[in-house]
Parts: structure tokens; C-alpha cells; sequence
């Protein structure tokens, strides 16, 4: 039990660090967005998800609705539904039904990661050995930034300001690059978004969002649908 | 409306979406087309984000730029994510110093 909680910590820390240098770009851009530290670090801590707090960040900001904000959440973080239905498949007996209801809490693209490239099946303590050591970069990234945000001079949290949108790219291209599907789906989605932002401005920034992923997706899926193999890689 | 209403509604959908498949499901998802559709939303909602909000990023187009490009190339060459958006950030600092 203890042994398995240690282990989760040692892989959750390449994890943490990572955290904690892209959440500093949340924090900045929560803060410019017009959050205090308090509220940007809240986020974090209660969401653990990059691109879904971006958006709601941007949502806030504008002074969305809330049905805006519970569409772009569940658009944006659908895909965790995927891995959570992975890694029930995997979990160890010890996963009672109180177990789920609190490891469900760290689910990442991250964590997802690392756990469904464990041999053995996962325990309790090996998971929230990762989600906590993970969720202490992020939150901390968070605060620092936020904090950092407000007395960095402005050339300096400007550039920040690209961190995540950095981080989004590195996600997109590589994959893009290897399979013209995908490819297909980024440049679909760009184009859609490119004529929300420019001519169709009547449409808020998160149904922008929603729309021309779901459009680019549906389109992806009825022409190139996935080998069972690539689902893997979710 | 309250800031602290939006953060709850996020942190509490985000949860959900997690939580029931986790606590709940134990069957694959059969539809090729729906496991297709969930396979590409993650780029589509990425790339969506990104672009053009990047070019606006920093505040200044001109850096916003030099960043874009640096991420791009890099993630070209599979560089980790925190390089490039370390990168990123780094070149559009030094961008910004002209």
C-alpha cells in the first residue's frame, strides 16, 4: 500500500514539473483575464485541466453564459471520459466504489498516460500518489504566476501569455504531421475559427470553439474513421 | 455574475465527465463513428483555440508571431511540450526587447 502511494509519487514527478512551468502560463493569463491569484489558483485546483480552464478562463472573461460554460467544458473535456473508461478496465480490486469517486478527480491527459502504460493493475494509492505530487505542481505553477503575473513588468508576462497556446501546438503538430487525418481535423477546425473571429463575430468565442471542433471532428470521422489501433493512442 | 458561480459549474462538469465512466462503465464504446469522432475532438478543440487566439497572445502581434513560429518549428521536431512552449515564450521575449 505505502510502497505503491511512494511509487505513484516518483512517475507523477516529471509530471509535476512540467505542471508547474505551464500552469505559470494559466496564472498570467487568468490574471490578465482579470481573476485574483485566489481565483485562478481555485481553478486549478478543482479542475486540473489545461485546455478546458483556458476556455473557461476566456468565458469568464467576457462574461459568458452558464450554458456556454457547461458546453465548452464537456466539448473540451469529453475526451476524459474516454481514458476514464479505459482505466476502469484496469483498475486493481482494491478500486472500491469510494476509491473511484476520488481518483476519478485526477484524471489527465498526463496521469492517463502513465498509468495505461503500468504492466501491473492500478491501486488506489499508486493513483493518488501521482494526482497528488501532479496537482501540487499545478496548483503551485498556478499561484506562482497569478502572483508573478501582477508584478512582472510587461514584457516579460506578455511573452508568458503564449506559454499554453506553445504547449497546445506541441500537442497538435507532431501528430498531425505523422497522419493526414488528423492534419485534416487542425486545419478545418483553424479555418472555422479563423472565420468566427473575423466574420461571423456575432458567435461568442466558446460556441466558436464548440462548432468548429464538432464540425472538424464529425468531418475527420466520416472520412477517415480510426482503426481500432489509434484509439490507443487517446 | 459571480466568479465563484463559473468556477463551480467548470469544476463540477469536469468532475462528471470523469467521474461516471470511471465509477460507472465497464463496456468499450461500439460506434466507429463516435470513437472516431472522440479520437480527432482533441486536436479539433486545440487547433481551434490556438488559432488565430495566438497571434494575440502577448499582446503585441509582431512577438506573438516569432512565438507561433518557434513553437511550430519545434513541435515539428517532437520537441516536449514544456521546451516549446518555454520556447515560445523565451523568443517572444527577446522579440519584444526590438
Amino acid at each position: 500500500m505505502k510502497s505503491d502511494f511512494f511509487r505513484g509519487i516518483s512517475h507523477g514527478i516529471p509530471i509535476a514539473l512540467g505542471y508547474l512551468s505551464v500552469s505559470f502560463g494559466f496564472g498570467i493569463k487568468a490574471v490578465n483575464a482579470g481573476l485574483s491569484v485566489f481565483a485562478a489558483s481555485a481553478i486549478s485546483a478543482t479542475n486540473l485541466t489545461s485546455a478546458g480552464q483556458a476556455a473557461g478562463v476566456d468565458i469568464i472573461a467576457v462574461g459568458g453564459t452558464i450554458i456556454e460554460m457547461i458546453l465548452v467544458q464537456l466539448t473540451i473535456n469529453i475526451r476524459y471520459s474516454l481514458m476514464a473508461l479505459s482505466l476502469s478496465q484496469k483498475l486493481d480490486g482494491k478500486f472500491t466504489f469510494p476509491h473511484r469517486l476520488i481518483a476519478s478527480y485526477g484524471i489527465t491527459d498526463e496521469i492517463f498516460a502513465v498509468c495505461s502504460a503500468q504492466k501491473q493493475r492500478l491501486t488506489p494509492a499508486y493513483m493518488y500518489g501521482i494526482i497528488l505530487i501532479s496537482s501540487v505542481g499545478w496548483v503551485t505553477g498556478t499561484a506562482l504566476g497569478a502572483a508573478a503575473g501582477q508584478l512582472l513588468p510587461e514584457s516579460v508576462s506578455g511573452a508568458l501569455g503564449i506559454v499554453l497556446y506553445g504547449m497546445f501546438m506541441a500537442v497538435i503538430i507532431p501528430p498531425a504531421r505523422k497522419q493526414f487525418s488528423v492534419l485534416l481535423v487542425v486545419i478545418v477546425s483553424a479555418l472555422e475559427s479563423v472565420l468566427f473571429r473575423y466574420l461571423f463575430t456575432a458567435v461568442s468565442t466558446g460556441f466558436a470553439v464548440i462548432i468548429s471542433a464538432i464540425v472538424a471532428s464529425v468531418t475527420g470521422a466520416l472520412f477517415f474513421p480510426i482503426k481500432d489501433t489509434e484509439e490507443n493512442n487517446l | 455574475m459571480s466568479v465563484a458561480i463559473y468556477i463551480a459549474v467548470m469544476a463540477i462538469v469536469t468532475y462528471l465527465i470523469r467521474m461516471i465512466p470511471f465509477a460507472f462503465f465497464r463496456k468499450k464504446i461500439k460506434s466507429r463513428f463516435f470513437r472516431s469522432f472522440l479520437y480527432y475532438i482533441p486536436y479539433a478543440v486545440l487547433s481551434a483555440m490556438t488559432i488565430p487566439a495566438i497571434f494575440y497572445s502577448t499582446g503585441n502581434i509582431v512577438t506573438a508571431i516569432v512565438g507561433t513560429v518557434t513553437a511550430f518549428v519545434l513541435s515539428y521536431f517532437n520537441l516536449p511540450l514544456i521546451v516549446v512552449a518555454l520556447s515560445a515564450a523565451g523568443m517572444s521575449f527577446v522579440a519584444g526587447l526590438f
